[in-house]
């Protein structure tokens, strides 16, 4: 996916369900910083990380066997993409959501409890790319580094 | 997950003992929550100094966790950490609540 940088990938995989992928994912932020992810990105990687996990384990694996999700992130100079499979359900529709802010000028008892992760994701990202392939899901994050946070 | 409840005058602050609140453990949170807000307080402040992560699940649970106050009280925030105010203010909730850096600040500022 990224063949300039081969020497900096870091794979894992674990089984889908909410403890598993919580202890995924903070292994995996814990790699990528040691592998020299810049600090400035950091917290942006682990919030987009999280919540693309989570859509995974929530809705690609909704009533059905958890099987693995399997990440692996390139780490270059410049950028850093992170590629997240899965054999679960496909997204709606084929495409990805669009993730308009959840709405919050609404009374308290109104106020949203969900429907924030994509448009998290899409925050914090450079470019997203989704793709249905043999039967499983591929998202690709890429987070440029050259970008003012 | 580790929640401790103190009362100063008026005020209940409930301190989170726990580095994460996310997919994980957000339903044990609001069920945490419901039952250490039971009490008479006027204003309820939750110190999260200790909170190293959230992501929107926890988000939803801090939301839910507000909602589930009876008579309409609201939920002021302290100790927010970067990261955790970084997701209050993509997802706009950082107009919903009031959040104070330190709890230091929010005892200061009082209830209005």
């Amino acid at each position: 996916m990224c063949s300039k940088c081969k020497q900096d990938c870091l794979d894992l995989s674990f089984p889908a369900t909410q403890a598993q992928a919580s202890a995924g994912i903070v292994t995996l932020s814990a790699r990528l910083a040691a592998y020299g992810l810049p600090v400035s990105k950091a917290d942006d990687v682990k919030i987009a990380l999280a919540e693309a996990i989570n859509n995974v384990v929530k809705h690609a694996y909704a009533g059905i066997a958890p099987a693995d999700i399997q990440i692996d992130c390139c780490l270059c100079k410049d950028k850093l993409v992170i590629q997240i499979t899965d054999t679960g359900k496909p997204m709606p529709n084929l495409r990805l959501p669009d993730g308009p802010p959840a709405p919050v000028d609404a009374p308290l008892q109104d106020l949203p409890e969900g429907g924030f992760g994509w448009h998290l994701i899409r925050q914090l990202t450079s470019n997203i790319q989704y793709e249905r392939r043999d039967g499983g899901n591929r998202l690709c994050l890429r987070f440029d580094f050259d970008e003012a946070p | 997950m580790g929640l401790s409840s103190d009362m100063t005058g008026e005020t209940q602050i409930i301190s989170v003992h726990c580095d994460r609140i996310d997919a994980a453990m957000a339903i044990q949170f609001k069920d945490d929550m419901r039952a250490e807000t039971q009490t008479p307080a006027k204003r309820v402040v939750l110190d999260l100094s200790a909170v190293e992560f959230i992501d929107s699940s926890g988000l939803g649970a801090i939301v839910a966790s507000m909602k589930q106050l009876e008579g309409g009280r609201r939920l002021d925030l302290a100790g927010l950490r970067p990261i955790v105010e970084k997701v209050f203010r993509l997802t706009r909730m950082d107009t919903v609540f009031r959040l104070f850096a330190s709890l230091d600040d929010a005892m200061n500022a009082g209830a209005d």
